[in-house]
C-alpha cells in the first residue's frame, strides 16, 4: 500500500499545479488551448493520489508489486512527456508561421521601394 | 466575412450582401485559403484581407473588427462565408442596432419557429452552452454559436481588442456580457450550407467542448480588457 505521506504530497502538488495553471489562464499568459494537457495532467495525478486503492490496483496490472506509487512517478513522466512532444510541435508551426512572416515582410517592403522609385 | 476554402459559395454570399445593398462594404478575411477563395471574392466585388496563413476563425474575425475600427464603422455583421446565412435578413440584425436597443444582435437558429436540425451531438453542445450563457447573461439565449451578428462601435472597439481564439462565438458572448453590452438575438432562418463542409470534425467537437467550457469558467473571473480607445 502507498503510504499516507506520499498520497498527501502527490495530491498537494497535483492541487498546487491545478491552481497554478488556473490563474496562468485568468490572467492571461496562458492560452485554453495549451492549459487543457496541464489541467488533465493535473487532474489524472490529484486522483491517482486520491485513490489510493486504485493505484495499487493499476500497479498490479503492470505488475510493479514493491512500490506502488513507483506508477504515480510513470503516469507523471508519460504526461510530462506528451506535453513536451506536443510543445515541439508547436514551436515547429511556430517556425514555419516566422519564416512565411519574415518573407512576405521583405517582399512587402520590396514592393514599397520599388514602387517608391518608379513615382517619386 | 471569414473564409476558409470556400472558392464555390464566397461568390455568392458577396453577391447577395452587395444585391441587398450596394452601399455595404464587403470584407472578406480569407484565413490562409488554399484555393482561389480570395480571388473569387475580389472578382465579385468585396475587398479582400489575405491572411499569411491559418489563424483560425477567431484570428480572422479580429482582423475583420481591427478593420471595422481603424475604417471608423459604426456597425459590423459578421456572416459565414460559407452561404449558409441569407443576407436578406440583414436588416432584421441591423435594425436594433440602428434604434440604439442593444449592443450586439445575434441572428438565432433556435429562436424562430423554424427549427435547425443539426447532428445529435452538436445539438447537445449547443443546449449546454445555451444553458449556461443564459445563466451567466441572466437572460435567455438560445443561440450561442451562431456566426451571423451585428454589433455596434462599442462592440467594434472590445473585440478589436481582444477576441477569443479558436472556437469564438461562445466566449465573445461572455465577454458581452462581462462588459454590459446590450445582447440581443432575433431569429433567422438557416440555409443549408451551399458548398463545402463544416470546419469541424468529430474528434474536435470533443476539444471544442473542453475548451470552451473552460474558457466561459475561466472568463468569468478574468480581468474585462479594455476597449481600443478612439486616437488609437
Amino acid at each position: 500500500m502507498t503510504p499516507l505521506v506520499v498520497s498527501i504530497a502527490g495530491a498537494i502538488a497535483s492541487a498546487v499545479l491545478l491552481l497554478v495553471v488556473f490563474e496562468l489562464i485568468r490572467s492571461r499568459r496562458l492560452r485554453e488551448r495549451y492549459a487543457l494537457l496541464w489541467l488533465l495532467t493535473g487532474v489524472v495525478m490529484l486522483v491517482l493520489s486520491i485513490w489510493r486503492g486504485g493505484l495499487n490496483t493499476i500497479a498490479g496490472w503492470v505488475g510493479i508489486t514493491g512500490y506502488p506509487p513507483a506508477v504515480f512517478f510513470a503516469v507523471g513522466l508519460l504526461f510530462t512527456i506528451v506535453v513536451l512532444l506536443h510543445y515541439s510541435m508547436v514551436i515547429s508551426k511556430l517556425g514555419d508561421q516566422n519564416t512565411i512572416l519574415a518573407q512576405r515582410l521583405a517582399l512587402l517592403e520590396n514592393a514599397l521601394r520599388e514602387r517608391d522609385q518608379l513615382e517619386p | 466575412m471569414p473564409a476558409l476554402n470556400e472558392e464555390h459559395a464566397v461568390g455568392d454570399v458577396v453577391d447577395e450582401l452587395r444585391a441587398f445593398d450596394p452601399d455595404l462594404d464587403v470584407l472578406v478575411v480569407d484565413d490562409g485559403s488554399t484555393d482561389r477563395t480570395a480571388l473569387v471574392a475580389e472578382q465579385h466585388g468585396a475587398r479582400v484581407v489575405r491572411l499569411p496563413f491559418n489563424l483560425g476563425i477567431g484570428g480572422a474575425m479580429q482582423t475583420g473588427f481591427r478593420y471595422a475600427f481603424q475604417a471608423g464603422f459604426d456597425a459590423a455583421v459578421q456572416v459565414d462565408g460559407d452561404g449558409q446565412h441569407d443576407p436578406a435578413e440583414l436588416s432584421k440584425l441591423l435594425v436594433p442596432l440602428q434604434e440604439d436597443r442593444a449592443d450586439i444582435v445575434v441572428g438565432s437558429r433556435f429562436a424562430g419557429e423554424r427549427s435547425y436540425r443539426a447532428p445529435f451531438f452538436r445539438r447537445l453542445g449547443i443546449a449546454l452552452f445555451a444553458r449556461t450563457i443564459s445563466l451567466i447573461a441572466r437572460q435567455r439565449v438560445t443561440d450561442t454559436t451562431s456566426g451571423f451578428r451585428a454589433i455596434n462601435r462599442r462592440g467594434i472597439a472590445l473585440f478589436a481588442a481582444d477576441y477569443p481564439h479558436d472556437y469564438p462565438e461562445v466566449e465573445a458572448t461572455v465577454m458581452v456580457v462581462r462588459h454590459a453590452l446590450r445582447l440581443l438575438e432575433v431569429p433567422v432562418a438557416m440555409r443549408d450550407r451551399a458548398a463545402g463542409r463544416s470546419s469541424i470534425t468529430a474528434s474536435q467537437s470533443v476539444y471544442y467542448m473542453a475548451k470552451v467550457l473552460l474558457a466561459i469558467f475561466v472568463g468569468l473571473f478574468r480581468r474585462n480588457v479594455v476597449p481600443l480607445k478612439e486616437d488609437q
